[in-house]
């Protein structure tokens, strides 16, 4: 047991590193990262002094494990666009889009498992058609659609809720309240869909298929009762839920770019567009090393969730 | 001898002209057409049958196993005189496990994954008795110890992937003893298994059934494992059951041209020095009712009254028929 948790905590190593690369390297992707620091009439001289106080005239490699050094130590620099540190902006913004993340995993997520559960009992019958109906629609509509749709409908139409921000007058403290709470409903709704739609859709493969194994025949033949088999049929379920569970929560940190952008939820999807069009290097590079980071661990966390499971993982 | 005693021994389990048909938009299968026999309490039923003959679906019909959806099930079957086919999930729930317990052919398929053996013997203990889980796991214990599984404490916290093939289906009989059943229903349990391991896994089985004195519907596909295990033998195809009687006079005096094919085309301790036949053809196609003699086509007695009438069960001694229009014609 303990083994397979050092395999596959090495086994991240190499993502995790990769990553840190890649990012790295996002410095030297849009051309000479001193243009858009430099003003235009800057001699040689001052560049190349400009170059020495950044560390530009150091090797590659070397560029890279200065980087990283104040990378782990959480100092991605300064924001070109506010002056204020990465770490700063970038901190908050996280916790804004976790506030959207979490909530929608409390709320959609349990609630497309339930539907799934729910068609996986009924396969083939009316139930299942409605929910894998519903299913598809979710996955396959485009979401930031969905989202300007509920804009119009129920903030310009109907005026019954706020489409922009994160509470009244462009509060930025989130406190636990109904003002605040009605800030969070379209957003949750609007980044959760698609998410809602596979998990739904998986948790109804994942329960068909079991139902259909011989062991379930077996457990009725022992006489058991319809509820405790429901019990072994999600404990089977459990490692494809956590998986997929995961894998969408991955996706709303990641995804939520195009949601707050529309509903100007101060994230960090917000953030990075942001950084993108200001082309605001150190702020792009932290935004998105946090998130894959986010990603690596939180692939980490379902892996090993899993095992606990079903043993049969660690074997394999 | 011991065949007198089981005479007078009362009826467990009696099943009359039991059907299934499964019927899909796609196809229909009539899987069992009018089958009927009983079983007395300490008897060995062997069910003897090709594939398809549809021996797991009798077997499965008796504890209502089937899918709901799609199947059909029409005719009686009676647990001590108790009509299993409509009565309550709650009372059917009892009896499962409780009064009938089944071997399934797959040990390896049978055994839920992520529940250890233990658990899995010991909810079906905690569920018919009532028991505390510590009561249950002492039982447990001992079912283990009964099926001779070796260091049996280790093994409860098996998970059934950690289990050989052989030790999985002690395991699995052992489950099936676990809430002291009257009727065991034994689908084929050594099939999966090798030689070797099947002829322990089928000692055990004969041990335990005198020792507890269980009544067994032994399924299987193979004529020496089921002169073996049985008193008396159902010989089946089509659905139906062409032949059935007491073991020796079946084996050595066959009356359905088809167990006489079955018996020379078999090797088992009877046949040494007789050659070795093949039945020529294949299965019945089972997609409509049976309207002939299901076997005529590949019978080499079969005259025109075979191919256009459905044979009755010809009552040829104490609980011995045979499905034959041809009695006494072709031997
Ligand atoms: N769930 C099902 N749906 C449709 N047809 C089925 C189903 N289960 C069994 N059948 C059909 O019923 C017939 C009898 O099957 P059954 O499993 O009883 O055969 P068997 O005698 O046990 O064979 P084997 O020795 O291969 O186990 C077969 O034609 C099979 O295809
Ligand atoms: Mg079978």
């Amino acid at each position: 047991m303990f083994s397979y948790f050092i395999k596959r905590l090495l086994y991240a190593l190499p993502i995790a590193i990769g990553v840190t690369v890649f990012v790295f390297s996002l410095v030297y992707m849009g051309g000479d990262p001193l243009d858009a620091v430099l003003p235009d009439d800057a001699t040689a001289a001052d560049v190349q002094e400009i170059k020495e106080i950044y560390g530009f005239d150091k090797p590659l490699p070397v560029q890279y494990i200065r980087w990283l050094g104040r990378a782990i130590t959480g100092d991605f620099g300064t924001s070109i666009g506010t002056g204020l540190p990465v770490a700063d902006e970038l901190g908050r913004a996280l916790v804004n889009t976790l506030i959207l993340a979490i909530c929608s995993a409390l709320t959609g997520f349990p609630f497309a498992v339930f539907l799934g559960t729910l068609a996986g009992y009924n396969h083939g019958q009316r139930a299942d058609k409605i929910v894998s109906g519903f299913a598809i629609t979710g996955v396959s509509v485009p979401h930031y659609w969905l989202a300007i749709v509920m804009v119009i409908v129920f903030s310009v139409e109907l005026n019954i809720l706020p489409s922009l921000g994160m509470g009244p007058g462009g509060s930025e403290d989130w406190t636990l309240d109904w003002a605040h709470a009605k800030h969070l409903i379209l957003p949750v709704i609007g980044g959760s869909i698609i998410s809602m739609g596979i998990i739904a859709r998986s948790m109804r493969a994942a329960v068909a298929e079991i139902l259909n194994q011989e062991f379930v025949r077996a457990l009725r033949s022992k006489g058991l009762s319809e509820s405790r088999i429901a019990y072994h049929v999600m404990k089977n379920a459990l490692p494809s839920i956590l998986g997929v569970v995961g894998l969408e929560i991955g996706s709303l940190m990641g995804g939520s770019i195009l949601i707050e952008t529309i509903f100007s939820w101060p994230g960090a999807g917000f953030l990075l567009n942001e950084a993108i069009f200001r082309r605001d290097l150190p702020v792009l590079q932290g935004t998105i090393l946090v998130l894959a980071m986010f990603f690596v661990i939180l692939n980490l966390i379902v892996d090993i969730s899993q095992t606990f499971v079903d043993k049969r993982i660690i074997r394999t | 001898m011991k065949n007198n005693s089981k005479n007078i021994a009362p009826t467990v389990l009696s099943v009359s002209d039991l059907k299934v048909k499964f019927v899909t938009p796609d196809y229909s299968v009539h899987a069992v057409n009018n089958v009927s026999f009983s079983l007395k309490r300490g008897e060995v039923l062997s069910v003897l049958g090709e594939s398809g003959s549809g021996k797991s679906v009798t077997l499965s019909a008796i504890q209502r196993l089937l899918p709901k959806n799609i199947t059909s099930v029409e005719g009686s079957i009676k647990i001590n005189g108790e009509e299993i086919l409509t009565m309550s999930a709650r009372r059917l729930n009892q009896l499962r496990g409780g009064q009938i317990a089944m071997i399934f052919q797959e040990p390896a398929t049978s055994f839920d994954p992520v529940f250890t053996v233990g658990q899995q013997i010991t909810e079906g203990i905690r569920h018919h008795a009532g028991c505390s889980q510590s009561e249950a796991d002492k039982k447990a214990l001992e079912l283990l110890d009964l099926v001779r599984i070796p260091s049996a404490k280790d093994r409860l916290h098996n998970y059934p992937f950690e289990m050989s093939g052989g030790m999985r289906q002690r395991a699995m009989i052992a489950l099936a003893l676990s809430c002291d059943p009257m009727i065991l229903l034994a689908d084929e349990p050594t099939t999966a298994l090798d030689a070797t391991v099947q002829i322990q896994i089928l000692l055990l089985l004969k041990d335990i059934q005198k020792e507890l004195g269980l009544s067994i519907i032994f399924v299987t596909h193979d004529i020496g494992v089921s002169i073996e295990i049985g008193d008396r033998i159902a010989v089946m195809y089509g659905g139906q059951i062409v032949e059935t009687g007491n073991l020796a006079e079946v084996i050595n005096d066959a009356k359905h041209p088809y167990t006489k094919g079955l018996l020379s085309s078999t090797i088992h301790a009877n046949s040494s020095g007789k050659r070795l036949h093949a039945i020529p053809g294949s299965p019945p196609n089972l997609s409509n009712a049976p309207s002939n003699c299901s076997f005529s086509e590949r019978c080499e007695f079969a005259n025109e009254t075979c191919k256009n009438t459905i044979p009755d069960n010809v009552k040829l001694g104490i609980e011995r028929f045979s499905r034959c229009l041809r009695i006494g014609v072709w031997e």
